[in-house]
């Protein structure tokens, strides 16, 4: 609700209000103070904002030149750009940081190298889809029961705090999860999209129990009773009726928890393991964007870096569809 | 058939649902489902908690004291004590709070209380993208753009405080990988969601309070000082120990800008590592005691990054948290 509504219609509102009342009889003390503190709010949008814009600018700049060329999204990970350790499994080293071009570009010279992110590209969509077709149905039914069941019984209050707690549990702790429950059962192998889409489901579940719970708040009782009215069970009222008029929503809500996973890196890196050809199944080592982000940027040299900064502008690139749309959506179609 | 409405008062009742008939059946199955997956979330919180702790037991019980309030943490020599890392996740996530609250606090006032419609709007986009990009981004960004200058800046102000005894100990001079460097960037990152929650605190203030301070002659600082604080202070302090909470689990962006060396040190402009970045490190090629070690630190981020969240939603004010587009 806007907070700038008037109270009533004939009633300027606060702002009018503060901008009559602000006149000459203010003293000036006063004055300063209230000047001041609006300059200082919007300093803090700037200071949030300028080096976003600054940041957006720089990725962009250094990764757009490799994203535009098609061979990225067509060919495979080059895998001699840096260290000989880029092609095996374990990458991630007890690095160093700064290291970046110390070494020398191996035999190959650099102008035959075809800076390909296919590979990561599809793994990301793997991952990504795996974890949405295990979260989504799963947090929109946990979303029915605690508001068309549960709704204020002990239990579903437990689950809803425990859910918003559950959404502050950093991202590293799923992937140290899935890691101790799977990769150290199953060794090496285990490392694969379907583990790295396990840990993003533990992430997205419950934002998505959480936003869809909100949005099936909003749908008006009066479309359920209409619904029990004409004998329909409650199952099929949930379906047909409740979901489908929070599906704007839900939609816009479950977005958002799609991008968050989509852009992590933490969960992803102990589960996913590491392979420079593409990988479209779900068993198997495979790569991600955000994986390779890191690996790459590990790995230091030009080429190295320019993969990072290209598959950067790639994810945020992803990244940022999904989070427009999900804003688009709400604006345009929320229910209420 | 009669269209007629009748005058019975049990069909104008809440309709009876449970009555045997068709779709009973599905009814109970679908409400067992719903009720499963509701319970998911308990489920898997449950199972991360036993899982990870029984992989970290060796550690708990190998290394026993010198785990929990060990100095040291030199994996290549055995040397597995975690506070140097607590130290270094408390340290950062401290640099990020202090410099990231007042800042939300100023966008969710801005947003609130001063921004009108389409700007209000514009406004909310930015926190929504800046939410957004993904933390391994911001690192690499951070690594390559912000520590040279970071670098340059934290040696003049080095510089500057040498000859004061304490200060010069606290601020020493810098190679740009720092404590001070991850806090920033980590700052950047946990602004979204201290302006979410703040600026949803906010928005509890009622109308009627805003316009009598106005009424009775208040500036616009002086209503939110005299009306909008008052009300917000435990709202604006879960949002401030949700941020504290996010900032602790925050892994990538503070792995690749903090320098990879444990270190109980109060030098801010020092190289240093937290436990999600020793983690995320590490944990791929670990084994036995070591695996057990990082495991072991991801049991105790958990529990601190739990109570911490369930202290903060004990305290905030949750409201309706409509995700639309400009509320």
């Amino acid at each position: 609700m806007s907070t700038m509504t008037p109270v009533s219609p004939s009633t300027p509102s606060p702002d009018e209000l503060s901008r009559q009342l602000s006149g000459a009889s203010i003293s000036l003390r006063r004055r300063i103070a209230n000047r001041t503190s609006s300059g200082l709010m919007v300093l803090a949008f700037l200071l949030a904002a300028v080096p976003l814009a600054v940041m957006g600018v720089q990725v962009f700049s250094q990764g757009l030149a490799v994203v535009t060329d098609v061979a990225w999204w067509t060919e495979p990970i080059p895998a001699d750009v840096g260290r000989a350790d880029l092609a095996n499994n374990e990458q991630l080293n007890d690095l160093g940081f700064g290291t970046s071009g110390t070494e020398e570009e191996p035999n190959s010279s650099a102008s035959d190298i075809v800076l390909g992110m296919q590979p990561a590209i599809v793994g990301t969509l793997l991952t990504v889809l795996g974890a949405s077709a295990m979260a989504i149905p799963l947090g929109i039914m946990g979303a029915v029961y605690l508001n068309e069941y549960g709704k204020k019984n002990r239990l579903a209050s437990f689950i809803r705090f425990m859910a918003d707690v559950m959404t502050g549990v950093p991202s590293v702790i799923m992937g140290v999860f899935i890691y101790s429950i799977w990769v150290v059962n199953f060794g090496v192998d285990g490392k694969s999209a379907f583990a790295a889409s396990l840990a993003l489901a533990c992430l997205m579940l419950p934002i998505i129990v959480r936003s869809t719970e909100e949005m099936l708040r909003l749908v008006p009782d009066h479309l359920r009773e209409a619904s029990s009215a004409l004998g329909t069970r409650t199952w099929k009222t949930t379906l047909s009726v409740v979901l489908p008029a929070a599906l704007p929503g839900i939609t816009s809500g479950t977005l958002l928890a799609v991008a968050r996973a989509a852009g992590e890196t933490a969960p992803v890196v102990f589960t996913i393991g590491f392979v420079t050809q593409t990988n479209w199944s779900f068993t198997g080592q495979n790569t991600s964007l955000s994986a390779q982000i890191y690996s790459q940027f590990v790995n230091g040299g030009s080429l190295a870096t320019q993969l990072a900064w290209g598959a950067a502008v790639t994810l945020v690139g992803i990244v940022l569809v999904l989070t427009l749309t999900a804003r688009f959506i709400t604006r345009h179609f929320s229910v209420t | 058939m009669t269209i007629a409405p009748e005058r019975e008062p049990e069909t104008i009742a809440l309709p009876d649902l449970t009555v045997p008939g068709r779709g009973t059946r599905a009814d109970k199955i679908f409400r067992y489902i719903a009720l499963g997956a509701g319970a998911l979330v308990l489920v898997v919180l449950l199972l991360i908690a036993i899982v990870t702790t029984q992989r970290a037991w060796p550690a708990f019980t190998e290394l026993g004291f010198s785990y929990f309030l060990g100095t040291e943490w030199i994996p290549s020599e055995g040397e597995f004590g975690i506070l140097p890392l607590v130290w270094g996740t408390v340290l950062v996530s401290f640099i990020a709070i202090v410099i990231s609250v007042p800042i939300s606090i100023g966008i969710a006032l801005f947003v609130t209380e001063m921004a009108h419609r389409k700007v209000r709007s514009f406004v909310i986009t930015v926190i929504d993208v800046l939410a957004a990009v993904p933390s391994v981004v911001f690192g690499l960004w951070g690594f390559f753009y912000l520590i040279p200058p970071f670098q340059s800046a934290f040696n003049w102000f080095s510089d500057l405080v040498s000859g004061i005894p304490v200060i010069n100990a606290i601020f020493g001079t810098s190679t740009g990988s720092s404590f001070a460097s991850a806090g920033i960037v980590l700052a950047l990152m946990i602004t979204p969601i201290v302006t979410v929650v703040s600026r949803e605190v906010f928005l509890t203030v009622p109308e009627n309070d805003r316009a009598g301070a106005l009424a009775l002659g208040a500036t616009r600082w002086e209503m939110i000082r005299g009306v909008v604080f008052p009300h917000s202070t435990g709202g604006l302090t879960g949002a401030v120990m949700l941020g504290l909470g996010r900032a602790m689990g925050e892994t990538v962006a503070v792995a690749l800008l903090i320098g990879a060396v444990p270190r109980l040190s109060i030098d801010v402009f020092g190289v240093g590592e937290t436990m999600p970045a020793q983690i995320f490190r590490n944990l791929s090629e670990a084994d036995d005691l070591f695996r057990a070690a990082l495991i072991g630190l991801g049991v105790c981020l958990f529990v601190l990054t739990i109570a911490i969240n369930i202290s903060a939603r004990k305290v905030v004010v949750l409201v309706d948290r409509r995700s639309r587009g400009d509320a």
